[in-house]
């Protein structure tokens, strides 16, 4: 199953069970989604639960908040991270804050989707990761869907929580053909083990999950036994499927596509450095986006992000430098 | 009309014309990815507009080839820009969404949709303030004027009475969804005809839109605040390359084909006898020398060196102070 058509399956079952849950966004119903994510909805559910809003994303988010002060179960889709900055005060300021700043009587039932990342030449104003931004906000629970089985059974899980869920999604997933699995009773908040190892622990999440899959057959090669591990979700972090791989392999690498400073990996270094610091043979390596804005021609993009090249490398450099 | 001013009308939509023709069939051949917005049935409003308004301040979104070229932007640095060349025009960190020249008072290329707006205003209350009387001008389309940021600026512009000309593109869609379907008006100077004084044009007629921007500018140029003008056109390509473009009707096409805004020109002034096909020959032959150069220049350009990825972020005082 192609990515996008499992976040359409979560959709398409949500509504259908549910006649509460609607969605709205740009061109998410009679064009079919940017990314046809939305593909067919229009058709099954009409235009007054597929809406078709205008390019107003402070008023996307705003207005999702309130259907669902009102009792539905909104799904605001935003085209691309980079204008979920113009939705941030509805989704800092109100949809974080409703429930805890009313004595817990406020009741937001609320899903934004996402895309972002580097895709292919797209330039500064299209390819950020802003994960972060949203992953330091209490009250928010932030998710990111790496592959088709947790883009469906998160996606569904986050449509029926009723706390707000920001759930990131990345644009070169979206055409990917993939494994699929229902999962029974899921939990989007545990880290998925892509692979056991016992030498190093490697943490990732989205796309860069790929980069790593890919950069692992050359660490295997040079004989290393790398665990990968996808976060899956960011707030809250699963520390503890985070720490129990540590104390086995005693040294760990994140590799994060957003920029290094104040990056997600800043903050998971920071709870590993509380929780694990003893189990440490080197310090932890942080394999991140340049600080730089995103550029447009290729080869300067490919050089501001991870690529299994640069992972590999970097790890055996790190390696090298502290006799591990 | 006269014959210096056909000339330039002309030259200057088929330059842009056949640039982006140019570019897309380098979009398909791989020398052109990420986002290319093509302008093609949009020209009128491109040159008419830049001719008008030939001193000020310009801001304008990512569909902006044409624009540029009217502005006096070299084509051969915009392709190169295109072609991800160090010598493109913003040394091909920007590409085709992102062309900047503040030499000649173009401020981009913004690709955050009303994005530039609030700049623009701000543009603007500077001029006001420097006492400049040519003002800034601000073009953008249907699906902008439906952002938060549009209703702040026109708001802050008139209440201010800053000297800024509102250009709406209105090409009825955004993406994929049509103008009637978002917004109680499909004629967009409603929304500001409360603010300031409003004008239509017709957006595949070049001399009206170049003539409408004359006697809006005259508003601005006096100080009496801002002017919005509103110009309907039509986009015969998709939305960007990536998108075919399907939800709209072969006949709504034809309805704005046939009013193409070159081949009218051309045959109006035929008709007018103030020149003849001829004519129009040699235009064409100078074009092609043009658009075949800039690709030759972009194709033979350097990349830029990996170490330029990580310049450009602070200007060089801030850099050195840094490290
Ligand atoms: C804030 C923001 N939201 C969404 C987008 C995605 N987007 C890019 S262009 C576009 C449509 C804009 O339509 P319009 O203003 O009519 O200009 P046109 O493309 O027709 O020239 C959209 C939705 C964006 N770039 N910025
Ligand atoms: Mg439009």
């Amino acid at each position: 199953m192609l990515y996008r058509e499992a976040l359409n399956k979560a959709i398409d079952e949500c509504m259908e069970n549910d006649e509460s849950v609607v969605i709205l966004g740009e061109d998410v119903g009679r064009y079919g989604g940017s990314y046809r994510v939305t593909e067919g909805l229009i058709s099954k559910y009409g235009e007054k639960r597929v809406i078709d809003t205008p390019i107003a994303e402070l008023s996307i988010v705003g207005n999702a908040i309130g259907m669902a002060i009102a009792g539905l179960r909104p799904i605001a889709e935003i085209m691309t991270v980079n204008f979920s900055l113009l939705a941030m005060d509805q989704i800092i300021n109100h949809a974080s804050k409703l429930r805890y700043m009313s004595g817990g009587k406020m009741t937001i039932p609320l899903v934004v989707r996402m895309p972002g990342g580097v895709s292919r030449q797209l330039a500064a104003q299209h390819s950020e990761s802003y994960e972060t931004l949203y992953a330091s906000i209490p009250g928010l629970i932030v998710l990111t869907a790496s592959n088709a089985t947790y883009a469906y059974n998160a996606l569904k899980w986050a449509i029926k929580s009723n706390d707000p869920v920001i759930f990131l999604e990345h644009e070169l997933l979206y055409p990917m053909e993939m494994d699929f699995k229902e999962v029974k009773d899921f939990n989007p908040f545990r880290a998925e083990i892509v692979k056991e190892g016992k030498d190093l622990t490697i943490l990732t999440y989205l796309k860069m999950r790929y980069d790593v899959i890919e950069a692992e057959k050359e660490l295997k090669k040079a004989g290393i036994d790398a665990e990968i591990i996808d976060l899956n979700s960011l707030r809250p972090l699963d520390i503890d499927t985070i720490a129990k791989s540590i104390k086995k392999t005693k040294k760990c690498v994140i590799v994060e596509e957003d920029h290094k400073t104040g990056g997600m990996g800043a903050e998971v270094v920071s709870q590993i450095m509380e929780n694990c610091f003893y189990d440490l043979d080197a310090p932890v390596l942080r394999i991140a986006g340049e600080d730089v804005p995103i550029p447009y021609n290729r080869k300067l993009e490919l050089s501001t992000i991870p690529t299994p090249d640069k992972i590999v490398s970097k790890i055996l450099d790190w390696k090298a430098k502290n006799g591990i | 009309m006269n014959r210096a001013r056909i000339e330039k009308f002309y030259y200057l939509m088929k330059l842009g014309r056949e640039f982006e023709l140019k570019a897309k069939e380098h979009y398909m051949l791989g020398d052109i990815a990420g986002f290319l917005h093509l302008d093609i049935g949009q020209e009128a409003v491109s040159v008419g507009t830049m001719q008008a308004f030939d001193k000020g301040d310009v801001f304008t979104h990512y569909r902006e080839h044409v624009l540029a070229i009217a502005r006096g932007m070299e084509p051969k640095k915009i392709m190169a820009e295109l072609f991800g060349k160090k010598t493109g025009i913003s040394k091909g960190k920007g590409g085709s969404m992102h062309l900047f020249e503040p030499r000649l008072n173009f401020y981009g290329g913004d690709a955050i949709v009303a994005g530039h707006l609030p700049m623009a205003v701000g543009c603007a209350y500077a001029r006001k303030l420097q006492n400049e009387k040519a003002g800034v001008f601000a073009i953008f389309g249907d699906g902008a004027s439906n952002a938060g940021a549009f209703f702040e600026s026109i708001n802050i512009a008139s209440a201010w009475k800053l000297p800024l000309m509102f250009f709406a593109e209105n090409n009825y869609y955004a993406i994929g969804t049509h103008i009637s379907w978002v917004s109680p008006f499909v004629d967009l100077k409603e929304k500001a005809r409360n603010y300031m004084p409003t004008f239509t044009c017709d957006g595949m007629d070049v001399c009206d839109v170049y003539n409408t921007v004359i006697k809006a500018k005259e508003i601005i140029e006096n100080g009496l605040g801002p002017v919005f003008i509103e110009a309907k056109t039509y986009r015969y390509e998709g939305h960007s390359m990536s998108d075919a473009g399907k939800y709209r009707s072969e006949e709504e096409m034809e309805i704005f084909k046939r009013k193409d805004p070159i081949e009218n020109l051309k045959k109006k002034a035929i008709k007018l006898g103030l020149v003849d096909e001829e004519y129009f020959n040699a235009l064409d032959a100078k074009v092609e020398q043009v658009i075949n150069e800039a690709v030759e220049f972009a194709a033979n350009s350097p990349e830029p060196e990996i170490e330029e990825a990580f310049e450009d972020v602070f200007c060089k005082e801030c850099e050195n102070a840094i490290s």
